[in-house]
């Protein structure tokens, strides 16, 4: 894909909105979930996942084709990437708490939460799979952790709203955010032609 | 300190809610007459089977959930009726029970009732109908009562180009989209009708005026910007039913002025956009559904903010 | 730790009933929406993560003595993601159609939280058999409510359980369950019946969650 500034507003539109990676890919779905009940966590953990995913696409890029590619390897993507992806989030960690203690602070705690997220893996995944290069792969990165922040945070304002509400006992917690989930991707079908233009 | 945004306490009031409803319902007269009156009683069933269905819906759940019955405050016949009048005259009649049901269960009771929901019930279900079988929902006969016009879309063409005056500029005459005389869901045609209600609520204080001009101005404007025509725009598809009846939704929409005019103006900005991509033959059920989702974060936004520092965003 | 002493066959059932994965311990969400828009998918996503599951567990039951307790969870990570390896290999080769119908989530089994969860909770803990059942007993779980979820999603959004039509030709099908949104919803509205029916039984019981 060139790099023009229309395809790079329909990549944009495309990972944020239409192919949302919560509301239409299914990645990242435990923390959505898990790290949705006030809007600041929320948009915390999304930052946090927003820096790494950047980092990770770069990294796995490189990994997978100076390393992996040229030593026929290939079919150990899985197991290196979880690694990369690990040991950044490691590094992450530690640069952080030296050099930035005060970002650490807001970010600190989502970190060791970020290495099981799916949707990091899987963000990396797609960049090989889809065939981008390097440019490509850290933009669909950071767009699609940008979709995630948008979800999650979306997520969490609504949840507050629920705090006051009378829901029937065995829909409270999982059931209902999943409900809520649900109905939230309904009204994002509204974006199913965006990004295609 | 906890703020608690959520919900106009004037809705939990059960006279009220009747007092409210009613005007409503009232309000919806003219265009539930018009719809009948150009459809026939095809269009009379599907809003009969929508008002039941959504009645026993809530009934039900507030029996087996064991919760106060509160049918009588009418919110359910609002809810069934505004559905009835977002489908097609020619749904077949399951149709309007499945998404009475959505919207009931799913979007209002599931959440604690009225008052709890965060999306509008009855649009939540008309987008659930429009994915599920959009066949259904996007084929349209032109209603043939007004001025001896009979020209009818068959049923079965190209689903997203067939149908509504979006797509055929130039198609219809002003008078045409005023009257109804245009292929559309029950609701939706007759432009007079809906603004005869628009003046009741107005009248009677249900409504204020800033959702609905400001949405409807936005997508003019956009719709010029863009070099189409405003008036045809606004007068075409389910632009006018939609900000006068579903967008003004108290429950759904923010609840500071502010707050109002950003969600008016996003909505206008979605539809415009979603209008561009032709992807569907309307933006509107998806506009406001969006923004009724933004609406939690616009109300703590605006709370925290200076009156005045009205940020624009889609 | 645990208060009774632990069974083979107790650790098994507890897999599939009381700690379901899925609809006891909802965790797995993200395989859980996107393997299910068919029976088939889910049956086949249930069975891949069984074995890297009963894989993961003997394997870090074996090393629980080994493996320092700093660099726990890398190890585990190292372990699970070389059994998933070898799944997406195997179906690759011999089940490619649902290979490429299950996509992306084959690899992401790596980060299925059950699978972590197992190993950290219970693997890393117990003897090699008790692990080996908990592996299987969770593998099982998360197979039946996989299916059952498939099922319900394949069945309403194309009126077919395991491809085998179940309506007659009038049925119009409700795409929405096979899309996006039907997954949450679906998932959701299963998981507060489930929630109910078990508040009913235990109530009716007496007994205490």
């Amino acid at each position: 894909m060139e790099l023009t500034l229309t395809n790079f507003l329909l990549f944009m539109v495309n990972c944020i909105l239409t192919n949302n990676f919560i509301f239409s890919r299914y990645l990242g779905c435990c923390p959505f979930l898990g790290v949705s009940s006030k809007v600041e966590t929320a948009a915390g953990m999304g930052f946090a996942v927003t820096f790494v995913m950047a980092l990770a696409s770069l990294f796995t890029y490189l990994v997978y084709h100076y390393v992996l590619v040229p030593l026929q390897l290939t079919y150990l993507i899985t197991i290196s990437f979880i690694l990369v992806i690990a040991s950044l989030v490691q590094f992450v960690e530690m640069f952080m708490k030296k050099s930035m203690p005060s970002l650490y602070n807001a970010l600190g705690i989502y970190l060791p939460l970020i290495t099981t997220n799916c949707a990091v893996l899987g963000a990396t995944i797609l960049n090989i799979d889809n065939n981008y290069n390097l440019l490509w792969s850290v933009l669909n990165g950071v767009f699609g952790a940008l979709g995630f922040l948008l979800a999650i945070v979306l997520m969490a304002g609504v949840r507050e709203r629920l705090e006051s509400s009378n829901i029937p006992k065995a829909f409270k917690g999982f059931p209902i955010s999943l409900v809520v989930a649900g109905l939230m991707s309904v009204a994002f079908l509204g974006f199913a032609g965006l990004g295609k233009m | 300190m906890k703020l608690r945004l959520s919900t106009g306490p004037h809705l939990l009031d059960r006279e009220n809610t009747q007092t409210l409803m009613l005007d409503v319902l009232i309000a919806l007269v003219p265009t539930t007459a018009a719809g009948i009156y150009l459809f026939g009683t095809k269009a009379a069933w599907v809003l009969a089977v929508a008002v039941v269905s959504a009645i026993l819906c809530e009934y039900l759940f507030q029996k087996l959930t064991k919760r106060p019955v509160r049918v009588m405050d009418l919110s359910a016949v609002v809810t069934g009726l505004i559905l009835g009048l977002n489908l097609p005259a020619e749904a077949p009649l399951w149709m309007p029970a499945i998404g009475s049901a959505i919207a009931i269960i799913l979007v209002k009771e599931l959440f604690g009732g009225i008052g709890h929901n965060f999306m509008n019930p009855a649009l939540l279900a008309r987008g659930v109908l429009l994915a599920s079988w959009p066949a259904r929902m996007s084929v349209y006969y032109i209603p043939a009562r007004v001025l001896g016009v009979t020209e009818v879309v068959p049923a079965g063409t190209d689903v997203i180009s067939a149908a509504t005056p979006l797509i055929r500029p130039g198609g219809y005459q002003l008078y045409d989209l005023l009257l109804g005389n245009i292929p559309g869901t029950i609701g939706e045609v007759c432009k007079i009708a809906i603004l005869i209600g628009f003046l009741y609520m107005l009248f009677v204080g249900t409504i204020k005026w800033h959702i609905p001009v400001l949405f409807v101005g936005t997508v003019a404007a956009m719709t010029w910007i863009m070099g189409g025509d405003p008036l045809r725009a606004v007068l075409s598809g389910g632009l006018l039913f939609g900000a006068v009846f579903m967008a003004t939704d108290y429950v759904t929409n923010p609840m500071l002025k502010v707050g109002q005019v950003i969600f008016a103006i996003g909505c206008g900005i979605l539809v415009g956009v979603i209008r561009m991509t032709k992807a569907y033959p309307e933006g509107v059920t998806y506009a406001i559904l969006l923004m009724n989702i933004l609406t939690p974060l616009i109300d703590r936004w605006t709370s925290r903010r200076v009156y005045g520092m009205v940020k624009k965003h889609a | 730790m645990h208060e009774k002493k632990l069974t083979m066959r107790g650790v098994f059932v507890n897999g599939i009933i009381n700690e379901n994965p899925i609809f006891r311990l909802v965790l797995g969400i993200c395989p859980t929406l996107a393997a299910t828009t068919s029976a088939t998918n889910g049956l086949g996503m249930g069975l891949a993560a069984s074995f890297v599951l009963l894989g993961s567990n003997i394997v870090i039951s074996l090393l629980r003595n080994l493996i320092p307790d700093k660099v726990r969870i890398p190890a585990f990570i190292v372990v699970i993601s070389t059994f998933v390896t070898i799944v997406q290999l195997l179906m690759q080769a011999f089940v490619p159609a649902l290979y490429d119908a299950l996509g992306l989530f084959i690899p992401l089994i790596v980060v299925n939280c059950i699978i972590l969860a197992r190993a950290e909770a219970f693997a890393s803990r117990n003897s090699l058999l008790l692990s080996a059942a908990d592996g299987l007993g969770m593998g099982m779980g998360f197979t039946i409510a996989l299916i059952i979820i498939g099922s319900i999603r394949e069945l309403l959004g194309s009126g077919t359980i395991f491809g085998t039509a179940l309506f007659g030709a009038s049925f119009e099908p409700m795409l929405l369950a096979v899309m996006a949104p039907g997954g949450f919803l679906i998932l959701g509205l299963v998981l507060g019946i489930v929630n109910a029916i078990t508040d009913r039984i235990n109530a009716r019981k007496g007994a205490k969650v």
